[in-house]
């Protein structure tokens, strides 16, 4: 039997190790373009930043590959014979497989805005993304980064870093209100200010000047403001990748269509991470899921449907984290976003912010049982708030125990009581 | 359809991608940090002019014109670099920095630093100005003229404070590293200078209450416990106690309650210097699966090593020389000179710049050796991982200085429970996820993974490749 994986991300990683496990003696092939191993995508901030070098950033040592028996391909795939099930390669054979994981991941997106393939313009996704900033950014004094997330603020960090300074343009009223509640959101605000970055707020990209030269030389805002830079940041999200399959048997929609077992609708091929969109039974939008954990988690599910295990792929309960400059964010659960986007019926929010802004904890809750918990500024214990949402703890269940769920390093000021006596009477 | 520029990558980008030189550009000094260096330039010049025999060496004033621009300078420097910055991790350009990734300046600092330890060994007569010009201080606080100990003694106490200064400063919001922080210059400052100087002002042995066997390997030989108990006052036989309470009880028990910890990055000198002077070369430490099978079979190696030529010497001693007559002696001579001078010294210190700050502490200390196989195998602490959180950015395993891949076991969920780690807690400082945290609570799970006993999960573990 040979596996052949189409990425070496987090998922097709994931996959080939859980296939390994499962199955000793299938060949299987790991195949990218971008890498000759595997390495850390969210680590490419370190890369630039200089507190790692590319190397540090690799999960596992060269070794490990061949000692697990996993082959690795370096090269592109620029269309799947699905008929004869083959690869077709860039310079390269084609490559046989039995079984097919397309683990692509995805795309920054771009608009269609005036100027967007100009020299000096990109996202933040990959190597290439990375090598194209390292050139581009020589010299420069001033950089725009278009669309308030997770990137958008790492891409920041990372030119701020090297003394370029940054202007964000933000759709939002507030950064990243579109996932964040509004208090916490404002923290952010707050911090990109006090770094000397600026950020305008309500304000889209209109336009990308050319230099005369084909490269950026500034933009020009939706209120005709016209900002001078030489690098624009395009981090308005991504999308599924999925090039590979389009005009080809293998339906997708915004993604690689697949099952809850992460099949596609070909046999003996799948998808899953970034690139795939699960189709979900009845009501309810489709699932695309774009961060590193659930990309490692489909990686594993998908491993074992390959290995003809019967399992299914259940997103559990919401986690995330982040870090916006020096401000860590961990979430679990269903916490709402300012715009109000989530639907939780009976919703009640209880929230504590320290006088510096730089801590914070929410409950959202139902009045019997806590839903979400988002903490800012604080480091909180994974399992203790999976467990409590899983066991549908009450509210003041949690604050009696809140304590257990602190994760901060030993000597670190604890809050908890203060953010109890604050909570209990919000809930009164 | 695939685009056409990405089918035209195909860099190897580790050995050509991102290995050229780092176009980043240095954010330009402040007038107040050009002239904090601008003290340590002209410091540096008044301490070698001092070298020379003028009628101010040996003076107070030679003293504090030798020493104090470049301590004033240097703390100065560290302060103002940090201070205006947001609470956070400070480790920007690390790799593009000649100095801290093994650039030329790297190896001038690396030749230096190895140099002054043989001159300080082997030649100290060349160091005859610098010695000169703490005699007033010697004087002072132990009775007696500076000799090449002193000035050892004296420099590294500068170098743990002006670079423990920069520590507290670099970790403002890190209070356990602030914290330890000031335990290491404390420690170093009171018990690893002026007391044993001060002891040795009121007629008594010159005595190191933070050292102790088998780091401070002759504090249990026969010749070094006769002379402790044979010294008037009686504080001779309290130093003898206090050696074997450390050695036979604080090791085991402190280990057991909060890790090695207690004492590799919260009061030996060694590590002290590790963690302040040694901080800006921490990342270089090598992450292999090669290094820590070398590191194993050496550290060891060393610690059998001390412990049969202590038993030797003893058994010398009561036979008085009939049985190891001719081993024993040469055997701790060349511990001495191998292990004490060699290693611990010269390649442990020297090497700071090419090889990261804890090669010593890493490969050569019998202690920590000890301490590790109790943390190992007899103790509570461990580094605990956040769930599924970890997203494997490898900032942890980066910043180790023990060279220990903390990533390998927090992408998988699992405990840190390795021998070496010295508990600095950078790994979680450094977490961008909130990931790792240290812990000393009762819990004994995964400890003797893959056996029942620890004397056999700990030969297992001599083999073991993950």
């Amino acid at each position: 039997m040979h596996i052949a994986i189409i990425g070496n991300g987090i998922t097709g990683v994931s996959a080939a190790i859980r296939l390994r496990q499962l199955k000793p003696d299938w060949k299987i092939t790991m195949i990218s373009g971008e890498s000759d191993y595997h390495y850390s995508r969210p680590a490419l901030m370190y890369i630039f930043m200089g507190h790692m070098r590319y190397k540090d950033t690799k999960p596992y040592e060269n070794s490990f590959w061949s000692r697990n028996d996993i082959d690795l391909v370096r090269g592109w795939v620029t269309e799947i014979d699905v008929g004869s099930k083959r690869l077709i390669m860039h310079k390269r054979d084609p490559i046989y497989y039995d079984k097919l994981l397309i683990a692509t991941g995805s795309k920054s997106n771009k608009f269609g805005w005036p100027g967007q393939d100009l020299i000096g313009v990109q996202g933040l996704y990959d190597l290439m993304d990375l090598r194209d900033l390292s050139e581009n950014s020589e010299g420069v004094k001033n950089a725009v980064v278009v669309g308030g997330g997770l990137i958008g603020i790492e891409l920041g960090e990372m030119l701020h870093s090297r003394g370029i300074h940054v202007t964000f343009l933000v759709r939002e009223k507030s950064y990243w209100d579109n996932v964040l509640p509004g208090e916490e959101s404002s923290m952010i605000n707050r911090i990109i200010k006090r770094e000397n970055m600026e950020l305008l707020l309500e304000t889209e990209l209109k336009e990308i000047l050319d230099d005369g030269h084909g490269r950026v030389s500034g933009v020009i805002t939706n209120k005709d403001e016209r900002i001078d830079c030489g690098i624009v940041g395009l981090t308005a999200g991504v999308s599924p990748n999925i090039d590979l399959v389009k005009g080809s048997s293998i339906p997708s929609g915004r993604g690689i269509l697949v099952d809850s077992g992460l099949r596609t609708q070909i046999e003996d091929i799948y998808s899953a991470g970034d690139c795939a969109e699960i189709v979900t039974e009845g009501e309810g939008r489709n699932l695309i899921q774009q961060v590193w954990y659930t990309g490692k988690m489909q990686g594993k599910v998908v491993g074992e449907t390959m290995a003809e295990m019967d399992s299914v792929y259940d997103p559990g309960i919401w986690y995330n984290s982040a870090k916006f400059l020096n401000l860590e964010y961990q979430t679990y659960g269903q916490v709402n976003n300012a715009q109000g986007l989530l639907s939780i019926p009976d919703e009640k929010n209880v929230y504590w912010e320290h006088g510096n802004h730089l801590h914070s904890l929410r409950l959202v809750h139902n009045g019997s049982e806590v839903l979400g918990v988002n903490v800012m500024g604080l480091r909180y214990s994974h399992k203790v708030c999976e467990s409590w949402i899983r066991d549908r703890r009450s509210p003041e269940y949690v604050l009696d125990n809140l304590s257990q769920a602190n994760f901060d390093p030993e000597f670190f000021r604890k809050y908890e009581s203060e953010i109890v006596g604050r909570l209990r009477e919000q809930i009164i | 359809m695939i685009d056409s520029k990405v089918l035209d990558y195909d860099y190897d980008e580790e050995q050509v991608g991102f290995k050229e030189p780092p176009k980043a550009e240095t954010k330009p000094l402040t007038l107040f940090e050009k002239l904090s260096l601008g003290l340590v330039g002209v410091g540096v010049l008044l301490f070698i002019i001092l070298l020379f025999n003028t009628p101010l060496r040996g003076t107070w004033s030679g003293f504090f014109l030798a020493y104090g621009p470049l301590v004033i300078g240097g703390a100065l420097y560290f302060w103002l670099s940090y201070k205006d910055t947001e609470p956070g991790i400070k480790n920007d350009g690390n790799f593009f920095r000649n100095i801290t990734s093994r650039g030329y300046l790297a190896w001038i600092a690396g030749i230096f630093m190895t140099g002054f330890y043989v001159v300080l060994y082997w030649w100290p007569q060349y160091l005859e100005g610098g010695i000169r010009i703490l005699d007033p201080h010697s004087q002072l606080i132990s009775g007696a003229p500076a000799n090449q100990w002193f000035l050892y003694g004296f420099i590294y106490t500068i170098a743990v404070l002006v670079f423990g200064i920069r520590m507290l400063m670099k970790y403002r919001g890190n209070r356990y590293q602030q914290i330890r922080t000031m335990s290491v210059m404390t420690v170093q400052l009171g018990f690893a200078f002026l007391l044993p100087n001060i002891l040795k002002l009121f007629s008594q042995p010159e005595f190191y209450f933070s050292y102790f066997w088998p780091l401070k390997y002759d504090y249990l030989f026969p010749s070094s416990i006769s002379y402790f108990t044979s010294s008037s006052a009686g504080l001779g036989l309290f130093f003898v106690f206090w050696g074997l309470v450390m050695t036979f009880v604080a090791v085991p028990v402190l280990t057991y309650f909060f890790g090695k910890r207690w004492y590799c990055s919260w009061v030996c000198g060694c590590g002290g210097l590790a963690e302040t002077m040694g901080d800006p070369w921490r990342q270089l430490s090598d992450k292999s699966v090669r290094a820590w099978k070398i590191e194993r079979w050496m550290i060891h190696s060393v610690l059998v090593f001390i412990v049969i030529v202590t038993a030797a010497l003893w058994i010398n001693s009561f036979t008085e020389g009939r049985v190891l007559g001719s081993f024993s002696g040469p055997a701790a001579k060349w511990y001495g000179f191998l292990i004490g001078a060699i290693f611990s010294g010269v390649v442990g210190v020297g090497f700071y710049p090419l090889m990261g700050s804890r090669v010593w502490c890493r490969f050569g200390c019998p202690l920590a050796a000890a301490l590790g196989i109790f943390q190992r195998y007899f103790s509570r602490f461990r580094i605990t991982t956040n769930g599924g959180q970890c997203m494997s950015c490898g900032n942890c395993s980066t910043y180790c200085e023990m060279g220990i891949d903390v990533r390998a076991y927090a992408q998988q969920g699992k405990n840190i429970i390795r021998s070496s780690c010295v508990g600095c807690g950078v790994c979680s400082a450094v977490c961008p996820r909130g990931v790792l945290k240290l812990e000393n609570g009762k819990t004994y799970g995964d400890r003797f993974e893959g056996s029942a006993r620890p004397i056999q999960a700990f030969i297992d573990s001599m083999k073991h490749v993950p």
